[in-house]
């Protein structure tokens, strides 16, 4: 590890008060959850963070439960946990699938779905899921709880609604109506971060999300209008490609991405095709 | 801080944030557990916790505080799968092999063929091309 461990801190709250009173009265601690990606920064030095708030051993932020119609996923909730989960598989199968092609299963066994959302990468895999089912982030601080639509969530390239004293402890998801659809594309199926990533709904009103296209997560709300209001597929996919702002970056460039959402698009199109 | 140890009570002196991996092979001397890419990606540093895979270089010891850890030195000398590596020859250089084994494990007896290769996606081997360990895995 590049970074000296006697220069780190790491808190232990032992119930979720104890650590909300931790993100509030601290200087400059953040929330450690499965440390699939704080580690990696700490491990090349690259992580100007030295004091962590430990939540891994918050039980209850693990539960994933429904609560009347809605499913609640709690933010710790693992990759692995929600690949096995029934509820996950019966009511948002695209998140087992996105959860499935998240890293190994070494990665799987540790990160977690809040940390996926508070990373905050464009690229996170099961943030378009998120996005194309209409979920809701439920955030929480010593003194409030509030919900945020997941669709408002991200104010920016890795900027967020949520507050440093607040922790995301569970993300709620109404009844999706409509096939489920998820296509990660990346060099490899395993351990690469995506290129282009897309999560989709055909309910009565489709609903498109997109990752690695923008500065964050996007749903394609023109795009979905047209197809709702019977557009043809053609016309669709030159609306989607006017919705994105992809990048050349390491991992691809902006014109393979442009290209690539559009045949992601087709291909959802065609594979929810009513039979 | 208390483990379980490849099935021995420890107890460490470490501070809560030192990474698994470095306590697994400088304060405990078990160095079959190797270090690749320290990101996550390789999977050369895997060690079960509570049975489960885990990337070693990527968990906090605050994170392990009573769990049980099981590294490569702690399936014995003649374990089936390592004698298994040696018979199909599913080791050249070597350095992955550990973490192979340690994911392979989790697998249970004569696992398909698509389950190892899901299994093993997280385990990189740069030497061998897969197929001997593949038939490795699916032997004993």
């Amino acid at each position: 590890m590049r970074t000296a461990i006697s220069s780190l801190e790491l808190l232990e709250p032992r119930t979720l008060a104890e650590a909300l009173r931790m993100l509030r009265d601290e200087e400059g601690v953040v929330p450690l959850a499965g440390a699939t990606d704080l580690y990696v920064g700490l491990n090349f030095g690259t992580l100007e963070t030295r004091r962590f708030v430990n939540l891994w051993s918050l039980a209850p932020l693990r539960r994933i439960a429904m609560r009347g119609d809605t499913l609640s996923i709690g933010a710790l909730a693992t990759y692995t946990a929600l690949i096995r989960s029934r509820q996950v598989q019966r009511r948002l199968p695209m998140l087992a699938q996105a959860a499935r092609e998240v890293g190994g299963m070494q990665i799987q066994n540790r990160g977690t779905l809040g940390g996926n959302i508070v990373n905050a990468s464009p690229a996170g895999d099961t943030l378009p899921v998120l996005a194309a089912a209409d979920a809701t982030v439920v955030l929480r601080s010593a003194s409030e709880e509030r919900r945020v639509p997941f669709a408002g969530f991200y104010t920016g390239y890795r900027e967020s609604l949520r507050r440093p004293d607040e922790l995301i402890t569970a993300v709620e998801v109404g009844p999706v109506e409509g096939a489920q659809w998820f296509r990660k594309v990346g060099t490899r199926a395993a351990q690469a971060i995506s290129k282009v990533v897309m999560a989709a709904v055909r309910g009565a009103a489709p609903r498109i999300a997109l990752g690695s296209v923008a500065p964050t997560v996007i749903r394609l709300s023109r795009t979905e209008r047209a197809l709702g209001d019977g557009a043809g597929i053609d016309d669709a996919a030159a609306i989607a490609e006017s919705e994105i702002q992809p990048l050349d970056d390491l991992r691809s460039t902006a014109g393979y991405r442009r290209r690539v959402a559009s045949n992601l698009l087709r291909r959802f199109w065609s594979d929810t095709a009513p039979g | 801080m208390r483990i379980t140890l490849n099935g021995a009570p420890r107890d460490l002196a470490c501070h809560p944030a030192a990474r698994l991996l470095d306590v697994l092979r400088q304060e405990c001397g078990l160095t079959g557990t190797k270090e690749g890419c320290g990101e996550g990606e390789c999977g050369a540093c895997t060690v079960l916790v509570d049975g489960a895979a885990v990337c070693s270089c990527l968990v906090p010891m605050a994170q392990v505080r009573g769990a049980s850890i099981t590294t490569i030195e702690g399936l014995g000398d003649d374990h089936p799968l390592a004698r298994a590596f040696m018979d199909e020859v599913g080791a050249q250089c070597g350095i992955c092999t550990p973490g192979m084994i340690m994911t392979a494990v989790t697998l249970g007896p004569r696992p398909s063929l698509p389950r190892i290769r899901t299994a093993l996606a997280g385990n990189l081997c740069r030497c061998t091309g897969y197929e001997a360990i593949y038939r490795a895995i699916r032997k004993p």
